[in-house]
């Protein structure tokens, strides 16, 4: 026996918060080796997008009538942020159930490392391929004829808002990846909440269009906020953006503290 | 006596669902030596590994490893241990050499120190020429090597080894022995489960016999040997009717019970060749000639069929 080995072990057993970003950091890495390997996760987050903008813009676009200063263009590229952020974060669930399914999370486990360690490098991770996402729809929404119509701050003030969100909605999505028997099971629970999220929102239609049934949800569910608030930043014509700002920062602060201990505690109790 | 590298103390877990995978498992591996974890699938050694390992607590019981406790500093004991798998727990997307890297990382390294230690490991498992090739155009062998060698990027003192061989084909089988034969050399302890006695008589100094969450049998391989691992006769007799003469002229005159495989007639060897010997010359007097003769070392079927009295696939 190397009797050094403990001394030694008993200092490296201390986890400093500078530790945890540093394991924060080599698992985000991986993570993103990983993305630029995996075809589906690129398309996810490529051709999938490009695909909406042109199907609402081209095909559905001519029927849905919007009072928005630039025409239906503009009313769904804030849209499409934040849809596609959200259908990103699918990945994350994804993700941390194959790393169960594989074994990888019990070696994690069994490292001395932080335990936020591997959550916070899925969701850093996904955080930056969120940020590349917002640039490739930022393109190619100029393409097809979006213009910011506010400033390049209103502009970049509501990317760093749907930034903020996708962040914590990835940790909503590691809960349910760490539920989840295996990675199929993981994407099967993650769309049925996904679909009314994204399309009763006021993401591609204007809310009032709905049936009043419907409205009450789709108006005031966060992803419509974030929705109404980034289109007001970006190209105005929304009432109280602030208010919309105001409530979607609730949202994404008050949904990161419920969700990150839970998917931490997730993490270290899974059997 | 030095203190145990490994101790277990009644160990218990039971699972949501009732299953109880361990009802009190107690044993202690001295420092430097191989312990080996002998059962069939769903004895509960996996759970005792992933207790001891810190990954799951136990409901009942203590353990330490090198004097810590698992559930009380799993910090420490995290930094004091290695742990490979059946599951070769690696990322498929990445390169031999970035998951060692990364482990390295995760380790504490500093990145050209983990870079210098994946290389190094990569050399010692083989895996050179493929450290640059994403782990899914791996073999199976090759990626059980290289989850090995992620079990040793920190050169722990204890390692848990669990299954290493399950899954791998006779030649990488051999090879994975001969590697860990290796790593003992170096004063590492090792805790080793298998489903395979020859597996455990190869490499464990020490050995417990572990069915349905509990210790059934301990001591070295050759005690457990002498115990209960006769040699068996197997004597093939064409045909399943003459099998069944057969065993009925043994059973009588051999004096000790005969068990029947279809065609093929089995004998525990208590006294050796002399038995064999009895057997051909009762055969050959009733005038049944077997068409095939071997002799074997136990299985762990047949170990378990004297432990317990049921063989491995049976509840």
């Amino acid at each position: 026996m190397r009797t050094a080995a403990i001394p030694v072990a008993e200092r490296r057993s201390r986890i400093t918060p500078l530790r945890a970003v540093k394991d924060t950091l080599v698992i985000a890495e991986r993570n993103l080796i990983s993305y630029t390997r995996i075809p589906e996760a690129l398309f996810f987050s490529s051709v999938q997008p490009i695909m909406f903008v042109l199907l609402f813009r081209y095909v559905f676009g001519g029927a849905i009538r919007v009072a928005d200063p630039g025409g239906y263009v503009n009313y769904l590229i804030p849209g499409i942020f934040v849809q596609t952020v959200a259908f990103g974060a699918v990945q994350t669930s994804i993700g941390l159930a194959e790393d169960l399914q594989k074994g990888l999370i019990e070696r994690f486990r069994s490292l001395p490392m932080a335990r936020s360690g591997v959550l916070a490098g899925r969701t850093v991770a996904d955080l930056c391929r969120n940020v590349l996402v917002a640039c490739l729809i930022t393109g190619v929404g100029y393409a097809v004829g979006f213009r910011v119509e506010t400033s390049v701050w209103g502009y970049l003030a509501a990317v760093l808002l749907i930034l903020m969100f996708a962040y914590s909605l990835s940790w909503g999505f590691a809960v349910i990846g760490l539920s989840a028997a295996n990675s199929e099971t993981a994407q099967v629970m993650s769309f049925p909440l996904l679909f009314p999220l994204t399309f009763a929102s006021s993401a591609f239609v204007p809310v009032q269009y709905m049936p009043g049934w419907l409205q009450g949800f789709a108006k005031y569910q966060p992803v419509s906020e974030v929705i109404d608030a980034a289109r007001g930043l970006m190209v105005g014509g929304v009432a109280d953006v602030a208010g919309h700002v105001e409530v979607s920062l609730v949202w994404s602060v008050g949904l990161l503290i419920v969700l990150a201990p839970l998917a931490v505690h997730k993490y270290r109790t899974r059997t | 006596m030095p203190p145990a590298a490994i101790e277990a103390r009644d160990l218990e877990k039971t699972f949501k669902g009732g299953v109880r995978a361990l009802t009190g498992v107690s044993f202690a591996v001295e420092p430097g030596t191989v312990f080996g974890m002998l059962g069939p699938n769903g004895a509960g050694k996996t759970t005792a590994v992933r207790i001891l390992t810190t990954i799951l607590r136990p409901d009942g019981g203590s353990a330490e490893v090198l004097g810590h406790d698992v559930v009380k500093e799993p910090g420490v004991v995290r930094a004091l241990i290695g742990l490979a798998g059946q599951y070769a727990a690696v990322d498929e997307n990445l390169t031999g050499r970035e998951n060692l890297r990364m482990i390295g990382q995760l380790t504490q390294l500093r990145r050209v120190d983990a870079s210098r230690r994946a290389d190094e490991l990569l050399a010692q498992f083989e895996l050179t020429e493929a450290a640059g090739r994403s782990v899914k155009t791996y073999s199976g062998g090759m990626r059980r090597r290289l989850d090995l060698a992620a079990a040793l990027v920190d050169r722990p003192p204890v390692l848990f080894l669990d299954e290493p061989t399950t899954g791998l084909d006779p030649y990488g089988r051999v090879a994975m022995w001969a590697t860990i034969e290796a790593l003992v050399g170096d004063g590492t302890t090792v805790l080793l489960t298998t489903q395979y006695l020859e597996e455990a008589d190869r490499l464990a100094d020490q050995l417990v016999v572990i069915d349905h969450g509990k210790v059934i049998a301990e001591g070295t391989s050759s005690e457990l040997k002498a115990q209960l691992g006769k040699s068996v006769l197997d004597l093939e007799m064409g045909s399943d009717e003459i099998a069944e003469k057969a065993m009925v002229v043994l059973g009588n005159q051999l004096g000790r019970p005969a068990t029947r495989q279809a065609s093929v007639v089995e004998i525990p060897l208590d006294e050796g060749p002399r038995d064999v010997i009895e057997a051909l010359r009762l055969l050959d007097d009733a005038g049944l000639a077997p068409t095939g003769l071997t002799v074997r070392e136990p299985s762990l079927d047949d170990v378990f069929l004297a432990l317990t009295g049921h063989g491995t696939t049976e509840p």
